[in-house]
């Protein structure tokens, strides 16, 4: 038995696959969704609500809608599919890459919404003062903004790992179930089930849950204990 | 090169326009005064950057911060300016040092000598250094906000009613330290306020707006005195005069000012000899008479000529008296002015029952 058979075995494979993929997403998500929750807790444009009902759908639809238009979008004769054939000669659908993409969208509004209130929360009067102070946009943005949001990100950075490491559906649609590339431990689980192995399943099922209870425990301690402050 | 700030700003909104062209000298305290609604803040954030104008020109010592028909304007972190606001604005993640070291650490290569320890000691914050904003009171947390401006390095400092948030006893404990400034630093302040005796202590300068115009500006000694600014007028009437101190009586704790129109005994003991002190004479406490009165308990009683007299409506008429290259002003009721048959050249005495001494120097 090769060792990787042996992480299967004991679902530590598709364990460790899924947290790569939500630590990724995560990063990720923190990379784009920083900008666009400033953007959007800045903006006048009449837009507004448009875009942040588009950042909300995820949280909405049926992950099995999402997964279809993306396997679409993703597929080798989809828009952003075709174009990734071209660049990489790979596929973007049943890989580790489009899991990633798919995930950032599925998790978006998880990240998006706790950064949008820190900094709507916030207001201008310190970021003013910072400004006169001699400290460009992006500077009072580091100095002055993340550091008073931070309760903002640690939300933020939790509900999009948590969220991503429970996905099923969307992964299912567009990922497949290959071991080691796109088998995540929410499907795994579902294999599991589906071959009536239900040791293996309530083992996996139990680790989960237990870093679900965990990670959110964590988050509404330290957000308390912020409060009290 | 001219050694002053020059500047033209035109913004409209919906309720309110600002059209103001300015030269500002660059040194001293220059009051920017108006009722609320005037414009002022206004002006403020159009000079650090804060409010896009329609048209904004600003120079400085021929530095040319703002000319928006020549498409220039620099962002707001590299015009050096420090803005106090009428909250502290404190960054509430640091404590007093990191507040006051955000700006000292972005002043470029600024080389004015800002000297951390001497803004620090100047507005007396050696024991609040190590607190968070939100250990301190309003007063001690507006001291931190006007040392973290300084240290900014700026070439002009803004000052948007930094009191007008804080009760009558923490007025009076800052406005010490804000006659610190004047006399220990060499910047120019510009000093937003609808307050005519915060003005009238600290500035030197005075710019009146009214609905986003400049109805006067000028030296303070001229603008007060000037009858046709009806926000001057009334009850706050009054005129700011420079006195030298010339003896002081230890008998009577009595001290004498000379001015250009005579001398002036003032209760208590004030500066040293031959210092440079401010007088406010306010209006309402100059009474005239034709004949020098032979008992009064007033004591101080000069001689002066009437200059110009102005009815208003109600029962009072305020006129302005001149003595030496000095004005007072009186606060008479028409029935006086008649009674007295007051015209501009009559000579007379005046009665000052008070006179309100500041220790700021010219």
């Amino acid at each position: 038995m090769s060792e990787m058979d042996a992480m299967n075995f004991s679902g530590l494979g598709p364990l460790w696959l899924s947290v790569q993929l939500a630590a990724v997403t995560t990063v990720v998500l923190l990379l784009i969704g920083t900008p666009l929750a400033w953007w959007l807790a800045q903006t006048k444009t009449r837009w507004k609500s448009a875009i942040e009902a588009a950042v909300a759908l995820p949280i909405v639809l049926p992950p099995t809608v999402m997964g279809f238009y993306l396997l679409i979008l993703l597929g080798p004769y989809g828009a952003i599919g075709r174009w990734w054939v071209e660049l990489t000669g790979s596929t973007l659908t049943f890989s580790f890459s489009g899991l990633v993409i798919a995930s950032c969208l599925y998790s978006l509004p998880f990240a998006v919404q706790p950064l949008q209130n820190a900094f709507e929360a916030h207001g201008r009067l310190e970021l003013e003062a910072a400004w006169t102070l001699g400290a460009s946009r992006l500077d009072a943005f580091f100095t002055v903004v993340v550091p008073q949001s931070a309760r903002g990100f640690l939300n933020a950075i939790v509900m999009a790992f948590a969220h991503t490491l429970g996905e099923f559906g969307v992964v299912l649609m567009v990922g497949g179930n290959i071991p080691g590339e796109t088998q995540v431990i929410s499907i795994a689980i579902y294999d599991q089930v589906e071959s009536m192995n239900y040791a293996s399943a309530h083992r996996l099922s139990a680790i989960l849950l237990v870093f679900a209870f965990t990670a959110l425990f964590a988050m509404y301690f330290i957000n308390r204990r912020w409060q009290r402050r | 090169m001219n050694a002053a700030v020059d500047l033209h700003y035109v913004l409209r909104r919906t309720e309110f326009s600002l059209d103001v062209d300015l030269k500002i000298p660059m040194e001293g305290i220059t009051g920017i005064f108006g009722e609320s609604g005037s414009g002022k803040t206004t002006l403020l954030r159009c000079i650090a950057g804060l409010e896009v104008p329609s048209t904004g020109q600003f120079s400085i010592n021929g530095d040319v911060w703002q000319d928006t028909p020549k498409k220039i304007s620099r962002a707001i972190h590299e015009r050096q300016i420090g803005y106090v606001f009428q909250e502290p604005r404190l960054f509430a993640h640091l404590n007093v040092r990191r507040n006051l070291e955000y700006g000292w650490r972005r002043r470029g290569d600024a080389d004015d000598g800002v000297d951390f320890d001497q803004i620090v000691n100047l507005l007396d914050l050696e024991q609040l250094i190590d607190r968070t904003p939100d250990e301190l009171s309003g007063g001690e947390a507006q001291r931190v906000a006007i040392a973290r401006a300084l240290l900014s390095a700026p070439r002009l400092v803004l000052m948007d009613e930094p009191l007008a948030a804080l009760d009558r006893a923490r007025k009076d404990e800052i406005l010490p330290f804000l006659d610190r400034l004047h006399t220990e630093l060499s910047l120019p302040i510009l000093y937003v306020s609808h307050n005519i005796d915060e003005v009238c202590r600290l500035c030197d300068h005075l710019v009146v707006l009214d609905r986003g115009r400049v109805l006067a500006a000028g030296e303070i000694q001229s603008v007060l005195v000037d009858l046709d600014l009806p926000l001057l007028g009334g009850d706050e009437a009054g005129s700011v005069i420079s006195g030298t101190v010339e003896a002081y009586d230890a008998d009577y704790d009595l001290t004498r000012l000379k001015f250009s129109g005579g001398a002036l005994l003032v209760p208590g003991r004030f500066g040293d000899m031959q210092s440079s002190l401010r007088l406010r004479i306010r209006a309402n406490d100059v009474s005239l008479c034709r004949d020098r009165p032979n008992d009064s308990s007033i004591l101080n009683i000069i001689p002066v000529t009437v200059d110009e007299i102005q009815i208003g409506q109600g029962p009072y008429a305020l006129v302005r008296l001149q003595v030496g290259q000095d004005f007072l002003m009186a606060r008479l009721t028409r029935r006086s002015c008649d009674d007295l048959r007051l015209k501009p050249g009559d000579e007379l005495l005046a009665q000052i029952k008070s006179v309100a001494v500041r220790t700021t120097a010219e």
